[in-house]
């Protein structure tokens, strides 16, 4: 049990760091994806520890907008991509003060 | 006796049968008319004139029709009631606008539709040359209409309303001539003070209705009885203080004097004979209230008391031929409230009084009118002289107004002013011994005015070529000039025992009027031998070989300086209530911007300067946003764990 948590915080934290360092949109993205699977695997975990389903029920939600959250992000970083030919996210900050 | 321990119980209203039913026509009249004349526009200009005379007449008529029958009625029956509808009800009060027609307010309808017609004809004249004559015979319309709504009414709500109305047609007339800047600060001055004046009248009606719940006169009349002395006399003293703007007396006279800006009709119309002794009305109206309150009653003499003397002596000191009428008018309403606070001695009398001073000083004012006429709207008597050769209809009347007011024997004046000089006599000898002097000083200053304007040698400067008016206004001064001559005769044994049921005279019979009234008392002859003293003073000083100046003698005689500056009536007012006034403005402006604007701008400034700083934080950044929610989940998570330990 604990081994999964272990695992999970592992996935979370490696893909909190790669977000927080990494320029490139792909790779930010990626690390996003797997902050959500992190807490996806916590969410099992939790579920078989206490044997219901309910844990099981939130991750397929988890899955269902990350799916759609994907089809959007991507369709965002590739107009980015096309108007400025940089995926870096450092260069997309015009929306400031 | 005390005349103040016996008011008669005055008659209640019946409900108004036959002709009088159709009462409120003396008001819908005139006040269509009016409103035709001002939507009509340039089209009426040919015929208004004649439309806004026809409809005085018209009321005129109605109101001689309902006197007449009043006349064949029984006493208890003459007073009557119209009521029209419900005009406002809410809670437990419900007040009606209705008509009262009795005694009293039919007096004042002959009054104001009689001499208002005649004005009306002589405006015709008057105003003929005037580009915007048929606005004036609009404004004429719609105050006659407004004057009549206020004599009429049966509670103090719609007299309001009617009080209101004639203060309106006041402004518009007064500053009929907008385009003079004095005339426009005239009119604008007249309705401020008025406005004062009406602030009293609506506490009044307020507090009428919050300890009586009623503001009809009868309900009024049959509750004053019982309401506590408080009550009944700061009732008594905030319907005087109204009174006292209306009827341009001390401390809120100031406007009268400045109101000769209007066209001359109006002053004699409205400055004279009628609206200015709306506030005499208001009294005799509010009788019962009087009478039960010394305190209040007492006033009323000692404002009509100082009135009459600062009139009067305003009246001496003024060249300006309307200024010195209008001084004289100051004076003679203060007759009126003398007699009007004497109690129910005395309302007969002040309501005599007013009728004949309606007739001699409309007839005066409309002299004047004709005079200024001749003489090229000049208005300084230094520049009149020896007129009467030149304007023989106009010396006839206007002397036969002079012979009314001063009390000639037999005149309109001697029969009313005598009755109130002796009823003040019987009240209170210092009261009546003022009284007196006022009449000399009356024959004084009005023998000048004659004097200078009609005796002497001619001061005219040689392109004025003096002329007699036409018919149009001779008509008018004529019929006036019999009624100042023949009003007091003719109303002497009979107005006393007709208003009483009206206004509850006590003691009727106790001043039994008679032919001989003046000749019958010392006091009688006494008043003959002061208007003869005033009158020999006149002609020593201003007799047909005295040369008289082009300009006004400069003079230190303090006596003379503040009856030419209105008693500096002006600057009291300047001192008393604008200065502090324009104080108070400028405090209370300085502490909006400091205090209130401050602290709002103060406060607004704070957060701008903030915003500055923390928006900053907004990099564009997605990196240090993720960052910061990172770090924030963190310390939130480090927070909930520690306390869960805890």
């Amino acid at each position: 049990m604990t081994h999964y948590l272990v695992l999970s915080a592992l996935l979370f934290t490696i893909g909190a760091v790669g977000f927080t360092l990494r320029r490139n949109a792909i790779i930010a993205f990626m690390c996003v994806e797997l902050m959500l699977n992190a807490c996806n695997l916590s969410l099992i975990a939790f579920s078989r520890m206490h044997g219901n389903l309910d844990g099981q029920l939130f991750a397929f939600f988890v899955m269902v907008v990350a799916a759609a959250e994907v089809v959007i992000g991507l369709a965002i970083i590739v107009m980015i991509f096309r108007t400025r030919r940089s995926a870096s996210v450092d260069d997309a900050n015009l929306l400031k003060f | 006796m005390n005349p103040l321990l016996t008011p008669l119980e005055t008659a209640t209203p019946v409900a108004a049968t036959g002709v009088t039913a159709w009462a409120w026509l003396l008001i819908a009249v005139p006040l269509v008319s009016a409103g035709v004349l001002l939507i009509i526009g340039r089209a009426g200009d040919r015929w208004g004139h004649f439309l806004g005379t026809l409809a005085s007449l018209v009321s005129a008529g109605l109101a001689v029709t309902i006197f007449v029958t009043m006349l064949g009625l029984p006493t208890e029956g003459r007073s009557q009631s119209v009521h029209l509808y419900d005009w406002i009800s809410g809670g437990n009060w419900t007040i009606p606008l209705g008509l009262q027609v009795d005694q009293l307010s039919v007096l004042f309808c002959l009054l104001i539709t009689i001499v208002g017609s005649l004005i009306h004809i002589y405006s015709i004249g008057y105003m003929a040359h005037d580009p915007r004559r048929r606005r004036f015979f609009a404004f004429l319309n719609l105050f006659i209409a407004a004057m009549l709504l206020l004599v009429l009414a049966d509670n103090y709500l719609v007299l309001f309303f009617g009080w209101e109305g004639v203060g309106l047609a006041s402004y518009l007339l007064i500053g009929f001539w907008q385009e003079r800047p004095s005339a426009a600060a005239a009119a604008k001055k007249a309705f401020v003070i008025n406005r004062v004046g009406d602030m009293g009248m609506a506490i009044a009606i307020s507090l009428m209705l919050a300890t009586f719940g009623t503001v009809t006169f009868s309900g009024v009349n049959a509750a004053a009885a019982e309401a506590s002395p408080a009550t009944i006399t700061l009732l008594g003293l905030l319907l005087l203080w109204g009174a006292c703007a209306k009827s341009a007396q001390v401390p809120l006279q100031a406007w009268l004097l400045d109101a000769m800006e209007g066209p001359t009709p109006v002053s004699a119309l409205i400055h004279a004979a009628t609206m200015v002794t709306a506030g005499v009305y208001l009294v005799t109206r509010s009788h019962e209230i009087y009478a039960h309150t010394e305190w209040a009653s007492t006033a009323v003499v000692v404002i009509g008391t100082i009135t009459l003397l600062a009139g009067a002596w305003i009246g001496c000191s003024k060249d300006d031929i309307k200024k010195v009428l209008a001084g004289s008018t100051m004076s003679q309403i203060g007759y009126m409230m003398l007699a009007a606070g004497i109690g129910p001695a005395g309302y007969a009398f002040a309501i005599f009084h007013l009728v004949t001073h309606g007739f001699f000083k409309a007839n005066m004012f409309l002299g004047a009118g004709s005079v200024m006429h001749a003489m090229d709207d000049d208005v300084d008597m230094r520049h009149y002289g020896g007129l009467a050769k030149y304007m023989p209809i106009t010396f006839a009347t206007f002397g036969a107004g002079f012979l009314a007011i001063i009390g000639f024997p037999f005149t309109a004046g001697f029969f009313s002013k005598d009755h109130i000089i002796e009823a003040a006599f019987e009240h209170n000898q210092v009261i009546g011994i003022l009284a007196l002097v006022g009449a000399a000083v009356t024959a004084f200053y009005m023998t000048r005015l004659m004097l200078m304007t009609f005796g002497g040698k001619k001061r005219w400067r040689d392109d004025v070529h003096p002329h007699e008016s036409p018919l149009v206004m001779t008509i008018p001064l004529i019929l006036l000039g019999i009624a100042s001559l023949g009003g007091g005769l003719l109303l002497n044994n009979w107005i006393g025992g007709w208003l009483q049921p009206a206004v509850g005279g006590g003691n009727v019979e106790a001043h039994a009027p008679s032919l001989i009234a003046g000749f019958a008392s010392p006091i009688g002859w006494i008043t003959l031998a002061v208007v003869a003293i005033g009158v020999i003073i006149a002609f020593v000083f201003f007799g047909p070989r005295k040369d008289i100046p082009e300009v006004a003698p400069a003079t230190r005689n303090p006596l003379t300086v503040a009856g030419r500056h209105d008693l500096f009536g002006d600057a009291f007012n300047d001192a008393v209530v604008v200065r502090p006034g324009e104080a108070l403005t400028r405090g209370v402006l300085a502490v909006d911007r400091g205090g209130i604007d401050g602290a709002i701008h103060g406060f607004v400034g704070l957060l701008g300067g903030l915003s500055v700083v923390v928006r900053r934080l907004q990099t564009g950044y997605v990196r240090s946003y993720a960052l910061v929610m990172v770090v924030g989940a963190a310390v939130l998570g480090g927070v909930l764990v520690l306390t869960q330990l805890s």
